[in-house]
Order: structure tokens, then C-alpha cells, then sequence
């Protein structure tokens, strides 16, 4: 047990803790999920619009969180956006008829995309799509119709 | 003699250049010399003692106490938009982003940097340089290889900690006694920090300001002239020019790794 030693070992407690330190911020902090690609299955929805929602945005249900947006991608032929949804492999009842929503976690909060089941006794399988959609709430129409219909009643 | 003035201005010129020259040639000496750490793992274990180990317990409370700052500073203005579970992903960017790296090379910088250049600046006064060169032992492998990597190793992982020891700080704070809730703390901050964008850029950040680091504390001692004096200036230019090297590459990096 002489100094030598004693530094070695000291050394090898800081680089133990230093790649612990690393792994908490990759497995804690950060989103790093090293299985994620595979697990779970993937539906897909169509939105006219679908605000801010992009890769990773959260997908809901009864305010719990289910899945992650995977892409959005543009449809030339309808000009809508194709939603693809990856759900978690443990939630394998949800029924073909659930209704998509996006909506907005407070006033200026994230976009997240919540699902509310329905009443079908079929549940959604890989590649199924979402047929009940409801678009993003975009402020600015909003008040662009409240305006309108101001302006109606006045005149 | 109105050329006095201009001949002031060219030898400066001159000079500094020839510095920044002898600086680069230095760090390639350094990086052939690295074979001799596969010689003598001890002499780098015995750097990464001093740099590392030595820096852990200021790294540590300095991370917690930024962390626990940020968590106050963070949740004051956050509440006022409604926000404050967004307290974590504040709290973790910024710390993973930009305070990890730049303040732990601010301390490492004060704490071993200047150790390092007193260390090399009294070996030189002292002698201890020439005499190993005279014994056939290249003082550049012997002494400057070991410290380089020493610190080139150890500034990303006490930029991890940093980090680490401060979104804890910022949770017991947040959690802990602004009442923010637990489980939004976290899951908002997983969903908002990525491991590429965000962790691996601020560890590239950390090792390149430990290159830097530890390069100007080893070429300011070994520039130093071979005084009290000498030695005295040369660790004070070691910081004050490491902290200005590290703040201004920092914006350079941010430039590059975060901005479009």
C-alpha cells in the first residue's frame, strides 16, 4: 500500500465518476434510448394542418404519454401531412376509430398530440391509419375569424 | 527618426508571431512525444491525479451551486409565463450547453492551470529542465507530454460532473423547494435535450478547452523567464490568457455546433 498505489486508485475513483457522471446526463437528462428504433408499432394519421408538431413530439392519451411523433411528412396529392405515430409496444388496445388531436400544453407550450379512444371493438395494428383527425388550432385564425365576425354583427 | 515608432510596431508584430509560433511547435512536440506515455502510464496517472482528482472537490460544489442558482434565476422567470415545468430542460440545456464546459475551463484554468505553469516556470529557474536535458531525457516528453494529456483527459469528465452535480442542484431546488413538479422536471427535460445535439456537442466543447488549457499553462511556464518575477507573470498570463482563449473559442464553437 505505498503512495503509488494510493494515486492509482484515487485516479481510477475520478474516471469512474466521470463516466458515471457522463452516463447519467446520455440515460437521465438526455433522450438517448438505445432500443428505441425497434420497439413498439407505427399508424399513421392525416392532418390539414399540423401546427408545430415535429419528430418527437409527444403522443398522449388521457394525458399520458404513449408514444412519439416519428415524422411529418408532406402529401402532394391531398396537400395534407402524413403523421407517423410510433405508440409503445405495452398499448396494443387502442381502437381503430380514436380521434387525433393536436393540442397546445398551455397557452405557449409544446404541441402534443393526444389521442381519444373510441368505441370500436377492432384496435389499431402496425401501418393502420388514424381516419379521425382534428388540425392544429392556429391563433392567428382564430382571431382572424373572431375579427370577421365582429366586423359582421357591426356592419 | 520617424521610423522609430513604425520599427516598435514591426518588432511587437514580430515577436508575437514568433511566440505563437514557438507555442505550436511546443504542442507538436508534445503530441510526438505521446509514445512515452505508453512507456510510463504512470507519469500520465500522476498528471491526471493532480488535474483531476485535485479539481474534483471545486468542480463538484461550483457545479452544484450554479445548478441551484439556475434553478432559482430559472423558475422566477419561467413562472411568470406559466412555464415552470419547463424548469428542467432550462435548467439541463444551458448547464449540458454552455456553463459544464466553460466554467469547469475557468476553474481547471485557475486551479491547475496555474499550478502547472508555476510548476514548469520554477523547474526551468531552477535548472531542472537543462539538467534532464543534459542527462540525454527530453524534458518535453518527460515533463510537458504527461500534463498535456493529462488535462486533455480530464476536463471532459469534470465537465460531466459539472453538469451532472448541477441538474441535481437544480432539481433539489426546483423539486425540492419551489414545488415544481417531480416527474414533469424530468420527462420534459428528456424530451428536450439531445444526447448528439446537446451532451456529445458539450463534451467536444470540454476537450477542446483542455487542449487549450492545459497548452498555454505548459507554454507560458516553459516561456517564462527564469526569475521570481518571470515565474510570477507567466501564471498570471497563464489565466488571464486561457480564460480569454476559452470564452472566445466558445463563441466560435457555438457559432458553429448550435447556430444556422
Amino acid at each position: 500500500m505505498n503512495k503509488r498505489y494510493g494515486i492509482e486508485v484515487m485516479v481510477g475513483i475520478f474516471m469512474m465518476l466521470g463516466v458515471l457522471a457522463l452516463f447519467f446526463l446520455a440515460m437521465q437528462v438526455s433522450n438517448l434510448n438505445l432500443n428505441a428504433a425497434t420497439e413498439g408499432y407505427r399508424v399513421t394519421a392525416h392532418f390539414s394542418n399540423v401546427g408545430s408538431i415535429k419528430a418527437r413530439s409527444p403522443v398522449t392519451m388521457a394525458g399520458v404519454r404513449i408514444g412519439q411523433v416519428e415524422a411529418v411528412q408532406f402529401d402532394k396529392a391531398s396537400y395534407e401531412a402524413i403523421v407517423t405515430l410510433r405508440i409503445n409496444a405495452g398499448i396494443d388496445t387502442i381502437p381503430v376509430d380514436t380521434f387525433a388531436n393536436i393540442f397546445t400544453s398551455g397557452l405557449l407550450g409544446e404541441q402534443y398530440l393526444a389521442l381519444s379512444a373510441g368505441g370500436s371493438p377492432d384496435y389499431l395494428r402496425d401501418g393502420d391509419e388514424i381516419t379521425n383527425t382534428q388540425s392544429a388550432l392556429v391563433l392567428e385564425e382564430m382571431i382572424g375569424q373572431f375579427l370577421f365576425k365582429k366586423a359582421q354583427e357591426g356592419g | 527618426m520617424v521610423l522609430m515608432p513604425l520599427a516598435k510596431l514591426g518588432r511587437s508584430g514580430l515577436n508575437t508571431l514568433q511566440r505563437i509560433g514557438r507555442a505550436h511547435l511546443l504542442l507538436i512536440a508534445c503530441l510526438f512525444g505521446s509514445s512515452e506515455l505508453l512507456w510510463r502510464p504512470r507519469l500520465f496517472t500522476a498528471q491526471l491525479f493532480n488535474i483531476g482528482v485535485l479539481s474534483l472537490l471545486i468542480v463538484g460544489i461550483s457545479g452544484l451551486f450554479v445548478g441551484m442558482v439556475l434553478g432559482l434565476q430559472g423558475y422566477y422567470v419561467l413562472a411568470q409565463f406559466g412555464a415552470a415545468q419547463s424548469l428542467g430542460v432550462m435548467v439541463a440545456t444551458s448547464l449540458v450547453r454552455e456553463l459544464g464546459p466553460v466554467v469547469t475551463a475557468l476553474l481547471v484554468a485557475g486551479r491547475a492551470g496555474s499550478a502547472l505553469t508555476a510548476e514548469i516556470g520554477l523547474m526551468k529557474a531552477t535548472e531542472q529542465l537543462a539538467s534532464l536535458e543534459m542527462m540525454a531525457v527530453d524534458p518535453v516528453r518527460r515533463i510537458l507530454t504527461p500534463r498535456l494529456f493529462g488535462g486533455i483527459v480530464a476536463m471532459p469528465l469534470l465537465a460531466a460532473l459539472f453538469s451532472a452535480v448541477g441538474v441535481l442542484g437544480g432539481y433539489f431546488v426546483g423539486v425540492g423547494l419551489l414545488g415544481v413538479d417531480d416527474g414533469a422536471f424530468w420527462s420534459q427535460m428528456q424530451a428536450k435535450v439531445d444526447f448528439q445535439e446537446d451532451v456529445v456537442n458539450g463534451m467536444i466543447k470540454s476537450l477542446v478547452f483542455g487542449v487549450l488549457v492545459t497548452w498555454i499553462a505548459l507554454f507560458q511556464g516553459y516561456e517564462s523567464a527564469p526569475t521570481a518575477e518571470g515565474v510570477s507573470r507567466a501564471t498570471t498570463r497563464s489565466v488571464v490568457h486561457a480564460a480569454l482563449v476559452v470564452l472566445g473559442v466558445d463563441f466560435v464553437l457555438t457559432a458553429l455546433m448550435f447556430g444556422e
